[in-house]
This record gives structure tokens, sequence and C-alpha cells, in this order.
């Protein structure tokens, strides 16, 4: 049982990240509720690539052991990176829509609707 | 390749150049009569001004029957619909997400009853 | 003629040509606007060029394997794997070389536009960088033959679009219909790691033709395929996922709108590619036939009744867009309900997929035809409201007539494009559910009646006096409008043509699981 918990851990922030998502109007508790969707994805996708017993694929002086093939980190790094270029342009669309609007209620920004 | 082929559709068939052809034959059937129409029409005159029960005529931009004016029966007709499905284009973020993640939830029900 | 390096290496420069050409615009932009102008229009006339050779090459060879860092480009098993293809691959078939000639064609007609519609406006290095950008995303999500890069490829797009979305800030409302956009893409692409995370810790792999042939269908092959036909469908645009359509379509300058059209068409390739190549038969593919016609439905009829009663011209051509994307799922979820009975495929299923694939083309033609007219007239006359214009055919004679042609190929009127590729989805689909296709056709009827309404307002009447010395629009404007035409009439006089070479392979291409498989493990 004890190596779901890091399934449930991401199923449980997913639901959290989301219902921020969901719930609340502020722009900016929405994009943290983004960051948090992602840090469950990156934690899925890390535990994913955990084998017992493996040893990192560095083959200088390395033991002759099972190694890891590294693919679910180099997916989390691109993912991490990929996620903050999210943020960024997320944040800087915060500003503009802050000056021109003047609120950041997402109740508040919708000029473009039926 | 053939260039006059056929495109098939299973049950029918359609060839545009065909049709295209047949276009030609009534546009100049067409052409024919209207060039044995009556010739003293003169631009410029009181021939070519709109006649308006003898009012004068209004203003250019009086005259255009605007799009809002267009369709307005139809929309009158359907009032029934339309006061449903327009609000639910609220145009707030929200929304939007939770219509997403519905339907993700309703598929994912829909498949795995159904698999 | 062409040397045998660039035929070799196309699939990889169709990626790295709009990606270098991207990062180096704003050095190129410091030197003079002409240059950075004829930079970014080479290096999309560069792009098409190999697009279109690739294409050339995948319909008279077969599928090409593209393995980046292999010994030999083709050998996507390395030797000393164990039978697990580890690298970066690219698998480009009939239907991704049909996606890449959408997107070179529409996109090199766009860039021609942008050079004039854009010129009055600052930050101009951006706008080529990030559309570039675009095209490296769409060229790469339709060629390759790997989740994950998949993955990558959409945030590329996704990314690139929401600023281009944002581009014009409009007193912040373009920013508001990219933030919009962005929150949802954000969403959906981290839904599709989630699912992408599913297929790795089941099958140990991200090759699609790996995965699928693993494939086993249980309860997470069924959990991931919703997420992943979820997303993706809220990325064409389909009802009731379609709330950010109209936003960013209305709200984006008129050129990125064209490309945004084929940006969708690409998500649309995504879905059919998951649900053809990536599970077939081995799921109830009845259920997410009918799953896909519902949506279609759904789209069909609320994008057109929406779309009646709009103001603003682009916003109504926008849910024209979901409501054309409707008659693809339509035919394309047809094909897919009776997928694996050979009989019934035969009789309809093959000439329904055919005709959704089909309409995907004559799609992104027409509409980005109608969205660089609309363009054209906002350039001239500063208004998007249909309240505010008239009589603009007088002064606008060209651009008038490019509208007719598009708006009469959406509305499905012969002998346009639109008509060819209708014709065909009524047919078929009236021998699997009669009332789909009349539904069908009622929406083409309603789509006709709000062009009719566009058109009136916008180009008949008298000359208004706020308009008496409106010029028509300018000369690569037209060039770029007038290439589009050309094709929507070209389709339209040839369709047999079009799609005995073009459609079937792509729609044989989808169905064919096992030649796409077998394609890049070799024979397995």
């Amino acid at each position: 049982m004890l190596w779901n918990i890091p399934f449930i851990a991401m199923v449980a922030i997913t639901l959290i990240g989301l219902a921020i998502v969901l719930f609340k109007r502020n722009l900016i508790k929405i994009f943290l509720g983004i960051n948090i969707f992602e840090a469950a994805v990156n934690l899925f996708l890390i535990t994913l690539g955990y084998r017992e017993g493996g040893i990192a694929p560095i083959y200088t002086n390395a033991p002759s052991q099972e190694m890891v093939m590294a693919t679910p980190q180099a997916l989390t790094l691109t993912s991490i990176v990929i996620g903050v270029a999210t943020s960024a342009l997320l944040l800087s669309f915060a500003i503009i829509i802050w000056k021109k609007y003047g609120t950041i209620e997402t109740d508040k920004i919708r000029r473009l609707k039926e | 390749m053939d260039i006059f082929t056929t495109l098939s559709t299973g049950s029918g068939y359609w060839n545009p150049l065909a049709w295209l052809g047949g276009f030609l034959v009534i546009t100049v059937i067409v052409w024919l009569i209207w060039s044995r129409g009556e010739k003293s029409y003169k631009k410029g005159t009181a021939q070519t001004a709109p006649y308006l029960s003898g009012n004068a005529e209004p203003a250019k931009g009086d005259v255009h029957i605007r799009a809002g004016n267009l369709y307005w029966g139809y929309t009158e007709a359907l009032k029934g619909y339309y006061s449903r499905i327009v609000p639910i284009h609220t145009g707030i973020l929200n929304d939007y997400v939770m219509w997403y993640l519905g339907v993700t939830a309703l598929l994912i029900i829909v498949v795995v009853i159904f698999a | 003629m062409i040397p045998g390096f660039i035929t070799q290496n196309s699939p990889a420069l169709l990626i790295m040509v709009p990606l270098i050409a991207a990062f180096l615009c704003p050095f190129i932009g410091k030197i003079s606007a002409a240059a950075r102008n004829i930079w970014a229009v080479g290096a999309m006339a560069l792009t098409s060029a190999i697009a279109f050779l690739l294409a050339f090459d995948v319909y008279s060879a077969g599928t090409r394997v593209y393995v980046f860092g292999a010994s030999a480009i083709n050998l996507a098993v390395p030797l000393d794997s164990g039978g697990i293809p580890i690298r970066i691959i690219f698998t480009v078939d009939a239907m991704s070389a049909l996606m890449q000639i959408i997107a070179a064609t529409v996109g090199f007609a766009v860039i021609l536009y942008s050079v004039s519609s854009e010129r009055s406006h600052s930050g101009i290095e951006s706008y080529y960088t990030l559309y570039l950008l675009m095209i490296a995303g769409v060229m790469g999500m339709v060629s390759t033959g790997d989740l994950f890069n998949f993955f990558v490829f959409l945030e590329i797009l996704s990314i690139s679009s929401a600023a281009l979305i944002a581009y014009r800030i409009d007193k912040g409302t373009a920013v508001e219909a990219a933030l919009k956009y962005f929150v949802l893409s954000t969403i959906g692409a981290m839904v599709i790691l989630i699912a992408i995370g599913i297929y790795y810790g089941e099958y140990n792999a991200l090759n699609i033709a790996v995965i699928a042939s693993r494939m086993q269908f249980t309860l997470l092959d069924q959990i991931a395929l919703v997420l992943v036909m979820a997303a993706l469908a809220m990325k064409c645009g389909s009802v009731p996922m379609h709330f950010w359509t109209p936003d960013a379509y209305s709200m984006a300058p008129a050129s990125i709108t064209a490309m945004l059209v084929v940006a969708s068409q690409a998500s649309l390739y995504g879905l059919f590619r998951v649900l053809f190549t990536l599970y077939n038969v081995t799921m109830n593919a009845a259920t997410v036939g009918w799953i896909i016609i519902t949506l279609g439905v759904l789209s069909m009829v609320i994008g057109v009744t929406m779309a009646i009663p709009q103001k603003d011209v682009k916003r109504l051509m926008a849910y024209h867009a979901v409501s054309q994307t409707g008659y693809m799922l339509l035919g394309v979820g047809v094909g897919l309900a009776v997928l694996g009975n050979q009989s019934l495929m035969d009789a309809f299923g093959y000439m329904a997929m055919e005709g959704g694939i089909f309409h995907i083309v004559n799609h992104a033609m027409y509409k980005g035809l109608l969205f660089l007219t609309a363009g054209a007239i906002f350039l001239r006359i500063g208004t998007r409201n249909l309240n505010k214009m008239g009589g603009l055919g007088h002064n606008m004679k060209y651009t008038m007539i490019f509208f007719i042609i598009g708006a009469l190929a959406i509305a499905g009127i012969p002998p346009f494009n639109g008509f060819a590729s209708k014709l065909m989805i009524y047919e078929s689909v009236f021998a699997f559910n009669p009332i789909l296709s009349i539904i069908a056709m009622v929406v083409s009827i309603l789509t006709l009646a709000s062009f009719v309404k566009v058109f009136h307002s916008i180009f008949m009447g008298p000359k208004l006096p706020e308009y008496e010395n409106v010029k028509e629009a300018p000369a690569p404007m037209l060039i770029g409008m007038a290439i589009l035409a050309c094709i929507v009439i070209a389709f339209g006089l040839f369709p047999q043509q079009v799609v005995d070479t073009l459609i079937v392979p792509a729609a044989h291409a989808l169905v064919n699981q096992g030649a796409y498989i077998s394609a890049v493990l070799g024979g397995a």
C-alpha cells in the first residue's frame, strides 16, 4: 500500500488544483491552482519513473546493477520548463487585465460574452 | 487522369463541370432575354431616382437596412430557445473550465459503462 | 534537382526552418523592416516548399519514418535496445501529409497577407517570431510519432497562439480572450500529460506505434482515452466546450484567426490520430463513435444558431467555425461508429470519413478566406460591428468577390468546394442514420441564411456617407486571399481528383492501424 501514496497524493493535489480553478474568482489564485495542478502532474510522472533498486543511468564508474531509463525524469524537466513559460504568460496577461479593466475578478472580466 | 471524372458519393454522384456547363447555358439564355429588354434607360435622370410615393429621398444612411434588423422574426420565433442558450455563454472563465471538466467527467462515465 | 540531403531530412527541416527563422527574426528586424519581412516570408515559403516536398514523397512512396539521432534515419528500434524504440521519432503518413499541406498553404497565404495588414502596428518582430513558432507547433503536432512530443508541440502552439491572440491589446479585450483560451489550453494540455503518463506507466513507451501494438483497453486506458479525447475536442472547439472559440477568434488579428482555424484542425488531427491509430478496434468503437457524432451534431446546431444573431462579423464567423467543425466530427464519427465492420465500412464508413477529412481541407481554405476578408474590411473601416457597416461593395469590389466565394463555399453552394465535401457527408451519413443527415442539411441552410445577412449588411445598400472614400484592400492582402480563393474554386471544380489523390490515402492511413505500426516497428 505504501507505494501507492504518491499516486493518492497526486489525485488529491489534482483535485485541490482543479477546485481552486473552478471556485476561486481571483485570477492570481486561478493561476496558482493551475500551478498546483502542474505540480500534481509532475509528481505523477516522476513517480512512474521510480524503479526499486535501480541506479541512475550514469555510465562512468557505474556498479553493474539495473539502470533506470531516464525518460520520465526528462519528461518532468520538460514539463517544468513549459510550466514556467505558461505561468509567465498568464501573469503578464493578468498585469494587462489589471491595467485595462482595473480588476482581476473573473466575474468582472466578461466583456466578451454571448 | 481524366479531368471529367465524376465525384461518386457512394449512393449518388456529382459532376461540377457538367453543372457549370448547364449554368453557362442558362446564363446565355438569361442574357438573351435581358438583351431584348427596354434600351431607352438613361442614367442620371429622374428615371434612376427611387420613387417613394412622391416624398423626398431620405439620406443614404437611413435607407440601408442594418444587420440588427435582419432576421428579427427568426429570433423572435425562436425566443424560447435563444433565451436559454444565449445566457449559457456567460463569459466567466470559471464556467468555461466547469463545462470542460464536466464534459470530461460525463464522458468517463459513458465510456467506462459501455466498455 | 533537389539535393538528396533535403529529401532525406525533410521531416526534421520542416520543424527546424521555422524554429530557427523564428528566433533570428528579432535580430533581422534590427537591420530593417523590409529585411525582416523578406526573412519571414522567405522562411515561410521555404517551410511550405519542404512540406510539399515531404507530402509528395509520402503520397508517392508511403509512410516516412524519421528517427532523430539514429544511425540510419528510419531505424526506429535500435539494434541493441532489446526492441524498445527510445529515440524521438517522426512518423509522417498520408493523413499527416494532408495536414502539412493545409498548414503550408494557409500559412503562406496568411504571411503574405500579414505583410500589409500588420504594417502599421508595432512589435512586428515578435509577431513574426510567434507566427513562425505557431507554424512549427502545427507541423510538429501533425508529424510526430511520439506522444510526449505531441504534448510539447501542443504547448508550443498554445503559447504562441495565446500571445498572438493578445497581440492587439484592444483596450484589454484581446487579452481577456487570450486569457480564457490559454487557461483552458493549459488545463487541457496538463490533462493530456496525465493520460500520457498513464500510457507510459502501463506500456513503458511513448511511441504511438508501440503503445498501439500493446493496447489492452483496460480501465486505465479507457480513462486515458477520455482525458485525451475531451481535451482535444475542447481544443478544436466542439460544443459544449466551445466557449473560448468565439472570444479568441474574434479578438485575434484576422491573419492569426485564419491560422487558429488550422491550429484547431491540428487538434482535430490529434483526436483522430488517438482514436484511430492508438485505439482503433480495441476500444468500444460504436460508443466512442456515437460520442463523437453527438459532439458533432451539438456543434453544428448550436454553432449555427448562435451565429445568426451575432453583431460582430468575426464573432459570427467564429461560431460558424464551431458549426463546420461539427461536420468533420460527424463524418469521421460515423466512420468510427462502424469501424471493424468491413461491409458497413465499405458501404458508407469510408465515404463518411473521406467527406469529413475533405471538409477539414475545404474548411481551412474557405474559413481562412472569410476571416481574411473580414480583416481587410476591419483594416479599411476600423469596426467589426455589422450594424455600422453598409455599401462597401461599391469600393471594395475584389474583397466582395472573395467574400462571395468564401460564403457560398461555407454554405455548400455548388460549384465550390464546401458543396463537394458536404454532399459526401450527407449521402454517407444518410445511409447510417437519416436524421443526422437531415440535421446537417438544415444547418447548411441556416449557414446560408446567416451569410446572406452578413453579405447584405456589409456590401449591399447605397454608399454610406461615412465610407465615401474607403479604398480597396492593399495588393499583398488581396494576393493572400486570391491564393485561398483559387484553391476553393479548384477543389470545387475537380473534387474527384482531390479525393482520389489526397483524401482517400489519408482516410485509409487513419483506419489502417496495422500499416502504421509496421511502418515504425517493421513488420511486427
